[in-house]
């Protein structure tokens, strides 16, 4: 194994639990200048991690638009939701109507059904 | 490096301050106002993935906005396997992946892997303690912004977040394997910029 073939193994040896081939394992061991390299791998990610405790402050305002968006996209909903609403109230009226006359339709038809005829 | 002041002023009962956990827990009962408190507590921090992957300060105030309105669809299906903060990262990579498409075709920009996309526009930066760490940083955070937005995606989701390569993938739309390939590219490209030699003599981070 030579330093060119194990070079090209560390940028993914470097992470931990990765699965490493014995001889690479064997040569980096017994080799300084591939020890160096694989140091060189864990100095950056150790300042990786540290990249994400560093934050970036937005420009003014930046919170201010996201929570107005925020409302106005609940406004919207709210305003659908209501539509809807009452689309189904009125769906709901003109079904509830139109039940309520053909239930009084049959009872009238039933009712001139069992009234007594008089003999004429 | 600044700490940013999060705000705790969300009470129900004038009492102590309710928990994130409690915050999140509200905002999925449909709660507006807990979660504009969860808005206000990382809008910073998702600000700042924002701009790391997105590369500029217009585009990443419009993943900002455009994050917590999926977030605020989303939330009543946030289960609360993985912490608010990383539900929140996966949200943003994917905003700011799908982001990144759109401009690129608008402005036919290249996103190929080759290109070497530099990146002049950049908010304060925070101070730092020491100025070797300063240094260290400062060169960091340059390098990582002149890669190619490929690369910087999985770099900065996995070895600054520490996002799983299977949500790396999945929200970024590409196989795992290809997340690892670009995650070492990224890496040798790094280690390379970081610690180049220049007449034998290695640049320290």
């Amino acid at each position: 194994m030579r330093c060119e073939d194990v070079a090209l193994i560390l940028p993914r040896a470097v992470d931990v639990g990765e699965p490493v081939d014995e001889s690479v394992q064997h040569h980096v061991n017994s080799c300084l200048t591939c020890q160096a390299e694989l140091a060189k791998y864990h100095k950056l990610l150790k300042a990786l991690r540290t990249m994400r405790h560093q934050l970036l402050i937005p420009a003014p305002g930046t919170l201010a638009m996201t929570l107005a968006a925020l409302q106005e996209s609940q406004e919207r909903r709210a305003i659908r939701s209501l539509v809807t609403g009452r689309r189904g109230a009125y769906l709901g009226a003109i079904g509830g109507a139109a039940v309520a006359a053909g239930a009084a339709a049959a009872a009238v038809a039933l009712a001139r059904r069992r009234a007594p005829r008089l003999a004429g | 490096m600044t700490s940013v002041a999060q705000s705790n002023r969300y009470r129900y009962d004038g009492s102590d301050p309710l928990s994130q956990e409690e915050l999140v827990a509200a905002a999925r009962d449909g709660d507006q106002q807990a979660f504009e408190e969860l808005v206000r507590q990382t809008y910073v921090a998702t600000y700042t993935l924002a701009y790391r992957l997105t590369g500029n300060e217009e585009d990443a105030r419009d993943v900002v906005q455009e994050t917590y309105l999926r977030a605020w669809k989303a939330i009543r299906r946030f289960r609360g396997d993985a912490q608010f903060s990383t539900w929140l990262y996966r949200i943003t990579a994917n905003t700011s992946s799908s982001m990144t498409q759109r401009r690129s075709r608008n402005r036919a920009d290249s996103l190929d892997d080759q290109g070497s996309e530099v990146i002049d526009e950049r908010p304060f930066a925070n101070p730092e303690a020491s100025s070797e760490a300063s240094a260290l940083h400062q060169r960091l955070s340059e390098a990582v912004a002149e890669l190619p937005p490929k690369l910087r995606a999985i770099v900065i989701l996995k070895d600054v977040y520490d996002l799983p390569h299977e949500a790396i993938a999945e929200e970024l739309g590409i196989s795992v394997a290809a997340a690892k390939v670009r995650l070492h590219r990224a890496r040798k490209r790094l280690r390379d910029v970081l610690f180049e030699e220049r007449g034998g003599v290695a640049r320290a981070v």
